[in-house]
Parts: structure tokens; sequence; C-alpha cells
């Protein structure tokens, strides 16, 4: 009813004090109104009523995700768990009131649909009252659901998807990508273990939209770091036999040092099984995995994957502040969070924070309030909030799966060999192709 | 470069040992029940789980997961058979395809509530790890294993289907039902011993799949229609069809990954059209026998 004509007004112009203006008709509206909502810790607020101004009188947080299908394990029902912690913890640290009316969480399946995925994300946003919907993993579903969020004006904080179109050929006004990317996922990979186990790569990769795009990548990586990627070969999708690529890994010339796979869900399990039944570790072929969870390796268990080399985005063994998260949500859901469920939490939370800040749940006015925004949580180190393509950059790490020998308590899977630093983690902002409408 | 052809038809064979042990069964079924069992790939997957829960309840080893998975995998079979499909084998063949489809979905979804999506951990018993040298050429143990087993498993059923006087009945059944009832042969008290064989089949290549694939449940649900497709080309109910056609098509997918991957999945669909166009009853099948 408002946004538009108040978005132009805003333009360009000075955004902390715009809001701060309004916070404070708002707050004297409130207080008028004599709604029965909780005091703000502000001193030149102190006594008034809360400030802040919820278009709907609640907030609802959309969970959207794959709940039945091959990713269900990596987030799933867990992922909306967390996203329902980071509510209760929020109304915990500033009392159930903050907002100025009950926080809600909704969740449904998308079955990696895209088309049941926008159909849904469509539901939430016009029937529920949804402001922003989270997790969204698979990547074209994660691009379905980014259109709807700019077609309905409201928020979409992706977690779950990996697609680098998000922040660039797909990036929209309201969309943010939270945890990480193949950009990231290559970049780091590519670029550490060319660096410290060896030179010379063969890639293989599903032939489908985030195949290719981690194949290339990869590549670009590696060549980065003055590698060399022999041979890449797309495989068909889905894949049960893999012998005929572990086969021509053995048998190329100059040796390999690595062989990389960007395989997900099933496939990847098969690779690795098949991986160590031709012992190429044995003859020094390294395994490098584009993306792994720590679900998958929890459904393998460590022995097969041992040594294997990713990045990921967290881990939850990471420091004390990580694992007293993961503490709490081992006991509430039976399982340690993978990165994404941990994503899923910290994204729920700093859309509440900025709804704090802005003082309002007005989409436009939560943007404005991410956008640029620096931060550090468990999940997020040096967290930056890119205005230009609103990737959410921050910290990633090298990590290596452990041997049984290594493992001391359950889900105890991987080491941290390193940590990419922000600014290097994620694709350089004259790389990104990005124009916000 | 010759090795590296060897070392791809081998590994063609040894996933046609799959395809060879889940079409025999089907046809086995199909042959003698006329049911097209939907839920094969379901029960494939029940194999594997079959192994790997044995195993971690029970502590039973490899070798006797083996033997017993597959009888559990019978058992359920049977069960399903006495208490639903045979209401239908009176109507129409839709009907039973439509009610092991619902089952295979059933018992996918019961599957996946209780162990997740991901799959189980499994891997192959300390014997048979690592890889045999044979010449220049490396076969991983594991995998000959399988190959040996199938082998075996496909003879061993021919055997009992051409030499044994319970096979005979069998083909007559198969052949000329209506004849075989007329001779006196009680038909109907076979069918739930050929059901649960052929669904024991099926239990095989699942444990038998456990160390080199992920156990999850959706393990079955692709393999199942590349399966169907083998059954078709090979004939409808022909058991040395199923067998031939499934080795073949392992090794053309295998060789099909290797100089067209795009085409892998499609080698078989492809087979399939070319010889249907050519032999409708399949490379196997007589005319009359569908």
């Amino acid at each position: 009813m408002e946004g538009v004509a108040e978005v132009k007004r805003s333009a360009g112009r000075p955004i902390e004090r715009y809001i701060t203006r309004r916070r404070f008709l708002r707050a004297a509206g409130a207080a008028a109104a004599g709604a029965a909502l909780a005091p703000l810790s502000r001193p030149w607020r102190a006594g008034a009523q809360t400030a802040v101004h919820l278009t709907q009188g609640k907030v609802v947080i959309g969970v959207l995700n794959d709940q039945s299908g091959v990713y269900a394990d990596l987030s799933g029902k867990n992922g909306v768990e967390a996203a329902r912690m980071a509510v209760e913890d929020f109304q915990k640290k500033y009392g159930a009131g903050v907002l100025g009316g009950p926080i809600q969480v909704i969740a449904a399946d998308h079955q990696n649909k895209p088309d049941l995925g926008s159909q849904k994300a469509q539901e939430f946003y016009d029937r529920d009252g949804v402001g922003m919907i989270t997790d969204v993993d698979t990547s074209s579903v994660g691009i379905a659901v980014a259109n709807v969020a700019a077609q309905k004006h409201r928020l979409c904080l992706n977690v779950g998807a990996a697609t680098t179109a998000l922040t660039n050929a797909n990036c929209n006004r309201y969309t943010f990508h939270y945890a990480y990317d193949t950009y990231m996922l290559a970049n780091g990979t590519g670029v550490e273990v060319t660096k410290r186990i060896g030179k010379n790569w063969y890639l293989v990769y599903p032939d489908y939209a985030f195949g290719q795009d981690m194949d290339h990548s990869f590549t670009s990586a590696i060549q980065r770091a003055g590698g060399k990627v022999l041979l890449a070969d797309a495989t068909p999708f889905p894949n049960d036999d893999f012998s005929t690529y572990l086969i021509k890994a053995r048998t190329m010339r100059p040796l390999l040092n690595v062989i990389g796979t960007m395989h997900a869900g099933q496939d990847v399990v098969n690779f690795v099984k098949q991986y160590n039944q031709y012992g190429l570790r044995q003859q020094g072929i390294n395994l490098a995995i584009g993306l792994l969870f720590l679900s998958d390796i929890h459904a393998l268990g460590v022995e097969a994957y041992q040594g294997t080399l990713y990045t990921t985005a967290w881990e939850w063994t990471l420091d004390k502040q990580s694992r007293e998260f993961a503490d709490r949500f081992l006991a509430r859901t039976k399982v340690r969070p993978t990165f994404v469920m941990a994503g899923n939490y910290s994204a729920t939370w700093q859309y509440l924070e900025a709804i704090r800040r802005a003082g309002t749940d007005d989409p436009d006015k939560v943007v404005a309030a991410l956008e640029g925004y620096k931060f550090s949580d468990f999940f997020i180190r040096n967290g930056t909030i890119r205005k230009q393509d609103h990737l959410v950059t921050h910290d990633a790490y090298l990590a290596r799966v452990k041997a049984p020998s290594e493992v001391k308590e359950p889900w105890d899977y991987v080491t941290i060999l390193s940590t990419i630093p922000a600014r290097d983690a994620f694709m350089p902002l004259s790389q990104v192709t990005c124009k916000m409408s | 470069m010759i090795e590296n052809l060897l070392l791809q038809v081998f590994n063609g064979l040894v996933n046609g040992a799959f395809y060879a042990l889940l079409s025999l069964g089907l046809a086995v079924i199909f042959g003698m029940l006329r049911v097209i069992n939907f839920m094969h790939g379901a029960l494939y997957m029940l194999g594997a789980f079959g192994a790997y829960l044995l195993t971690a309840w029970w502590g039973l080893p490899f070798w006797w997961t083996l033997l017993a998975a597959p009888i559990l995998v019978a058992a359920i079979g049977l069960v399903f058979e006495r208490l639903l499909l045979r209401r239908l084998y009176d109507a129409d063949l839709l009907y039973n395809l439509l009610l092991t489809f619902g089952l295979a979905l059933a018992i996918q979804d019961a599957m996946r509530i209780r162990f997740g999506m991901q799959g189980v951990p499994y891997g192959a018993p300390a014997a048979l790890q690592g890889a045999v040298e044979i010449g220049p050429l490396l076969f991983p143990a594991y995998r000959l294993f399988v190959l040996a087993v199938s082998v075996l498993a496909c003879l061993g059923t021919w055997w009992l289907i051409d030499r044994t006087r319970a096979g005979l009945i069998i083909r007559a059944a198969t052949e000329r039902p209506m004849l075989t009832r007329a001779l006196g042969v009680d038909v109907d008290r076979w069918i739930p011993a050929v059901f649960a064989f052929g669904v024991a089949l099926a239990g095989l290549a699942g444990v038998l799949a456990a160390p080199m694939r992920n156990v999850s449940p959706v393990m079955g649900a692709d393999l199942i229609i590349t399966t169907f497709a083998i059954v078709v080309i090979g004939g409808m109910g022909s058991i040395l069809g199923s067998v031939v056609t499934g080795f073949i098509v392992g090794v053309l997918e295998a060789l099909g990954a290797v100089y067209y991957p795009s085409a892998a999945n499609l080698v078989v669909f492809i087979l399939m059209a070319a010889i249907l166009l050519v032999r409708p009853a399949g490379l196997f099948g007589s005319a009359d026998a569908g």
C-alpha cells in the first residue's frame, strides 16, 4: 500500500536518517494508539511503546526446502527446526514482543521442482503473509523462488542453493544469497588443493546445470593457482557406475594428483564407494569433492570419505560458539547441524535483526537495513552483505575428512585445514554481472 | 587402448549382472503369473537394506546376509502376494501393475521415513576389498565376485527351470496355462513359490549392490525402468532373453559412457525402440508368449 511511493522518495537519500525519522513518527503513532507492546531498551524511547511497525501485525518466515527428495537430509525438516530455534532465541534475547507482534515459522516441501517451489512461494507471500522465505535448496528452485520474490516485493534469503546466478544473471532487489555458492566451493577447493596437494587434475561432473557450472568454476580456479585440468568428463545423470572414469584416471599421463567429482546426492556416494574399490588413493590420486555436507559423511561413514578435501561454509566443531549451537541443536533434533541448517538459523536471525533495526517489516526498508550491513555471528564470520549483488561474503574453510582413528566423538568427521578470508572466498565484484533493477 | 576397452567391457558385464538378476526375476514372475511386478526395484532396495540391517542389528557377516536377506525379501514378497496380488489375478493386467506400483511407492516412503533419504553406510567385506591384477589389468575384487555370483545365479535358475520337474511345470504353465491345468497340474499351487523365487533374485541383487552403490530408499527407483526395458527387449517372459539382454545392455551402457556420455542412459531405450520395430515380440520372445 505504501511501499512503492516511499521507495522512490527515499532513493538517493541517507537511509539511516530517513528511517530514524519514520521510526519516530511510528513510535508516536503507536503510543497514541495505545497498542500493548513490549518496552524498548533505547533511552530516547524509554516509556514509549515499541516503534516496530508490522504491516500485518505479525512476522511470518517461510522455510521452503526439499523434505522428501535427495536433499532432504542436508536440511529438510531439521532446517525448519533451525529457523524455529532462531525465532525462539531471538525472542528470548529481546523479549517476546520485541517486534510488536508474534513471529511465526511455516514450512513447505518443494520436492526439488521449480514449478512447485514457485507456486509454494506465491502462496507463502500472498496467502500466509510471509515476509521472508529462506533455505530454498536446489539451484533451479532457488532461481524460481527468487523471481517470485522480485515480483511480490518480498524477501528471499537463500541459504541452500549453490548457483552463482542468484547474485549474477538472476539477481534482484529482494533476494540475498547467504551461505555459499559454486564460486566459493570451486575457488576454495580448486586453489587450495592445487597449492597443497598437486597440479594435475581430472574433473568428473554430472551433465546438468550445477555440474557444468562447477566444472567451469573449478577449471578457472585451478588454472589461477597454476594447476592443470588434464581432462574433464561429463557423466550421465543419474549414474550408478563410475568405473569408466576411475579406470581412465589410473591410466592418465602425466600422473594425476587429484580427481575432482562435482556430483551430489546418490551419485557422489556411488562415486566415493567406487573410488575406494579401485584403490586410487593408494596410488596417490587424491579425491576432492565439489560440494559435501556433514549429512553425506554421516550417511556413508567417515572411513569411506577419509582424506577427501572440500570447501565448507561452516563446521560445527569450528569453535566454542559453534559447538554451543550444535549442542543445543543436537538436543533438539538428534543430529548435528549441517552448514545449511546453521545458515537457516543465522539468516532467520539476521532478518529479524534487520526488522528491529529498520523499525518496520516493510520489505524495502528491511532490504535497505540489510544492504551493506557488516556482522559476525556463530555462523557468519567477517560477514558483509554486499549492496551491489546481495551476496553475503564471509570466511570459508578448506576441510578434510578425518581418518576413523582421528574421530573423537559421534559426528566429529572434519578437520579444518585453513580459513579462506572473506575477501578471497567469494567472487570479486569486478566479475559480478548483477544489475539490480 | 585395448586394455581400456577390455576393462570397460568387464565393467559393463558387472553392471549387466545386476540387470540380469533383476530382469530374470521379472521374467520368471511375468511368465508364470502374468504380473508386471513394478515393486521389483523396491524389493531390490529391501535386499540391500536387509544386508545392512542384518549386519547392524545381529552382526551377521556379509556372506550370511547373501543368503538371509534374499530369503527375507522373498518372505516379504510372499506376504504381499498372498494378501494382495492374488486377488487381482483374474482382473486385467493393469490392475496388478497399478497395485505393485503403489506398493513400490509405499515401501520407498516407509523406508525414507525410517532411514532418511541419504542412505546408510555399507562397505565391502574385508576379503573382497582391493583389486586383483590380471596381466596388465586391474579388477576390483568385489566386482569379480559380483559377476561370478550373478552368473552362478543365472545358471542355477536355468538349471532349475530346464532340468527339474518343478521347472517343467513352470515352463508348461508359462506357455500353455490352460492345457497344463487340463492335464491335472495344480498351477495355482506353484504361483506363490515362483513369485517368491523371482523376488528373492531381486533381493540377491540388492545385497550384491550394497557394497558398491549407495544404499538408500530410492536406489531401485531408476533401475527398475531400465530393467523393464530389458525385459521387453529380451521378450516378455523369456528367461534366456532377459539374462542375455541384461548383459548386453550393461556393456552398451559402459561403452556409451566412454564414447558418448550424454547418450549412455538412452542406449537401452534406443535399443528397445529398434528391437520392437523389427521384432515386436522381443529378441527371444515367441509371437504368442506375450
